[in-house]
């Protein structure tokens, strides 16, 4: 393989990794402050695609109105899916708490057919971002170079949130001992619905840019990447932010790069990632980036 | 906590795998009809049974096939004098739903026949238990041939994968130019594999040259970066690229050529005519030819004439191919309830495997032994975000 060939496949590599990685985020927060695998996830990056199709669609806002719009209306979805799936069964097994977070995915697949319809619909085509640069003898979209910068400033100021402000520290805490934080003075339901917040934010600004890359949308689009994204979120250790970013990107070149690299595999595309999970599992289940801790019984 | 939660989470894996496995969700939309509890037995009423992907990644080519039948219906909604109601059923686009659909249709509706599926897959799935419960089912655009062989239950009103291969293979050939080719396929698909290797066999035909595919490269239902499997392609720059799969997903593949500067024409199959592969695709699918079933162009037919004055007065749009065939299977099961005088499936499916020359609005229907039709093959190429008609060609 030429060496130009190779730049061509990483660069799709890594802007494939930056839209996993995005998503995975959300759930490597709410599980590291809930403990629970919140799969419900894929179903809001989805909605965040159909907010912002209709922002641009029906109600013809500008793009950048809209995309504004879908982000603040996905976060508002997030915190409504904690607060009506989630808190009601705060002290509850983890199991019954996963149990309503199918449930919720299940919803809002439904409710998206029901109110979108079955059939696919195409993404707006915002040419400031999808249009076609050569960069030597690379060929892109601006998109693929603007995918990477977006996620690497998001992971920062995150990071940012999260180790330097009050917030961040309220989230540490609670992720550490739900009740000792409430009696540190945290409060510990606003602190949650934040953290699902956030992680909604990010799965809307990953799912816009999603559907100016791959421009085609329908209610069950959520189930693949949420899939794929929750277990980039645990192959960089499940809890841990810049773990979710690194699992992203290895999971988006690894995909991309086993085809380059044996074409025959190309069916086998999805198996990569969960031949990959299980390797994770079995060597090191805490992940890459994950944190030795002891279960409190 | 590791062995725990390594446990969890491979439960977890399997539980989403078979979450995959049936994607879409257990409350799709259903239409009117479906909403009904069991059907009552009323011997006034007729129940035909319609299975078509109405969500899921199949969706738009179900829909437009419901459409047909259901104008049908409404053009010719009784035989031996008693009403003909259709019953139709999602199945969500995947193969295990579309066997409980048609079982759904069988045990619950009390179908005397039965209508679908758009996408070979779901009527191959179906075929057993059509056979079994001997219910006639008449597929409209499934085009492998899997599907009607060694059923004597299945019928179709369309033509099939080897033939149609061999048209675009032709065309690539001769139309095109081109001397060697690439393959991007649908490999979750029955049909798009098959309709690639009756491609790839009349191709390597034709050129002569046993290293005329230069290059096949796989992608699965709902994937939708196709960057790779693209690079892998016209890395070895082939003069076209035959990339037969459902709509959406080929939409986005020519998008995304399009978008990693390589300009190889894309020829493609039936299941790219839906107005969702322009849609998607946009300026990208300018200049991509497939080959379908019928074209409004010229009207075939007398029952061409009314299907098209009564479409476009309904829809005022012009319809597509697989429209034309879900209309056409509803008046040849109409047709041989008439000729077999009563409503009794057995005598229902001897009179449509006795079909010859028998007017559809999609062109003459003649059943052969396996219970497929021999019919014409039209090309046709997008041009200015429409469906523009090529050319017909010939059964040989």
């Amino acid at each position: 393989m030429s060496f130009e060939l190779f730049l061509q496949y990483l660069t799709n590599g890594i802007s494939l990794g930056s839209l996993y990685a995005l998503i995975a985020i959300g759930y490597t927060m709410v599980y590291g402050i809930l403990r629970l695998i919140n799969f419900a996830h894929g179903e809001i990056f989805m909605m965040s695609l159909y907010f912002a199709f209709y922002g641009v669609t029906m109600f013809s806002m500008p793009w950048y109105v809209s995309f504004v719009m879908a982000i603040i209306f996905t976060a508002a979805l997030g915190m409504l899916v904690e607060r009506a799936a989630y808190r009601p069964l705060r002290d509850s097994p983890r199991i019954t708490v996963m149990v309503s977070a199918i449930g919720a995915s299940f919803f809002m697949q439904n409710l998206g057919i029901v109110i979108f319809g079955g059939r696919p619909k195409a993404f707006p085509n915002i040419s400031l971002l999808t249009d076609v640069i050569k960069i030597g003898t690379v060929t892109l979209q601006r998109l693929t170079l603007i995918i990477p910068v977006v996620t690497i400033v998001l992971l920062f100021g995150l990071l940012h949130l999260v180790n330097k402000t009050k917030t961040g520290m309220a989230m540490r805490a609670v992720s550490k001992d739900h009740e000792t934080a409430r009696l540190m003075g945290v409060d510990v339901n606003r602190t949650i619905t934040i953290t699902f917040g956030i992680g909604s934010i990010l799965a809307a600004i990953g799912g816009i840019m999603w559907g100016s890359r791959f421009p085609q949308i329908q209610p069950v689009m959520g189930l693949m990447p949420g899939l794929k994204c929750f277990i980039a979120a645990v192959i960089g250790g499940i809890g841990n932010i810049t773990g979710a970013v690194i699992g992203g990107f290895i999971l988006g070149i690894g995909e991309i790069m086993i085809i380059a690299f044996l074409p025959d595999l190309t069916g086998y595309r999805d198996a990569f990632a969960f031949v990959l999970l299980i390797v994770i599992l079995l060597f090191k289940p805490t992940g890459i980036m994950g944190e030795k801790i002891s279960e409190k019984v | 906590m590791k062995k725990w939660l390594s446990i969890l989470m491979i439960m977890l894996l399997v539980l989403s795998l078979g979450l995959t496995g049936c994607s879409s969700p257990a409350e799709a939309p259903a239409p009117a009809e479906d909403e009904e509890e069991v059907a009552p037995v009323d011997e006034d009423v007729i129940r035909i049974g319609v299975f078509q992907p109405l969500t899921g990644a199949n969706a738009a080519g179900g829909a437009l096939e419901v459409e047909g039948s259901r104008l049908a219906n409404e053009l010719y909604p009784e035989v031996l004098g008693k009403k003909i109601e259709l019953v139709v059923v999602d199945n969500r686009s995947d193969a295990v739903e579309a066997a409980s659909a048609v079982a759904r249709l069988i045990e619950r509706d009390n179908v005397v026949a039965i209508i679908g599926s758009w996408g070979s897959t779901f009527s191959m799935a179906a075929g057993d238990l059509v056979r079994d419960n001997q219910i006639p089912t008449v597929a409209a655009s499934a085009t492998n041939p899997m599907v009607t062989l060694d059923n004597d239950y299945y019928f179709r009103v369309c033509f099939l994968d080897p033939f149609q291969g061999t048209v675009m293979a032709n065309y690539a050939y001769n139309g095109l130019g081109a001397r060697t080719a690439g393959i991007i396929r649908e490999v979750s698909n029955d049909y798009a594999v098959g309709l690639a290797r009756f491609f790839e066999q009349a191709f390597i035909e034709l050129t002569g040259d046993d290293n005329a595919i230069v290059e096949i490269s796989d992608y699965n239902t709902g994937d939708q970066d196709f960057s790779s499997q693209l690079l892998n392609v016209s890395g070895k720059n082939p003069d076209v690229i035959f990339a037969p799969g459902n709509f959406t997903e080929s939409a986005l593949v020519i998008q995304q050529a399009r978008n990693l500067g390589i300009d190889i024409p894309f020829i493609g199959g039936d299941t790219w005519e839906t107005p969702e592969f322009i849609e998607i695709g946009g300026d990208a699918v300018e200049g991509a030819v497939f080959s379908t079933f019928f074209t409004s162009d010229v009207a075939i037919t007398k029952e061409s004439e009314t299907f098209l004055t009564a479409y476009r007065e309904q829809y005022g749009k012009e319809p597509a191919a697989v429209t034309a065939l879900g209309y056409d299977a509803y008046i040849l099961i109409r047709d041989a309830i008439e000729r077999a005088g009563e409503v009794d499936s057995n005598k229902i499916r001897d009179e449509i495997a006795k079909t010859q020359g028998f007017e559809g609005a999609a062109g003459a229907i003649n059943l052969d032994e396996n219970g497929d039709p021999v019919k014409s093959a039209v090309i046709k190429v997008v041009e200015n975000g429409e469906f523009v008609y090529l050319d017909t060609i010939q059964p040989f």
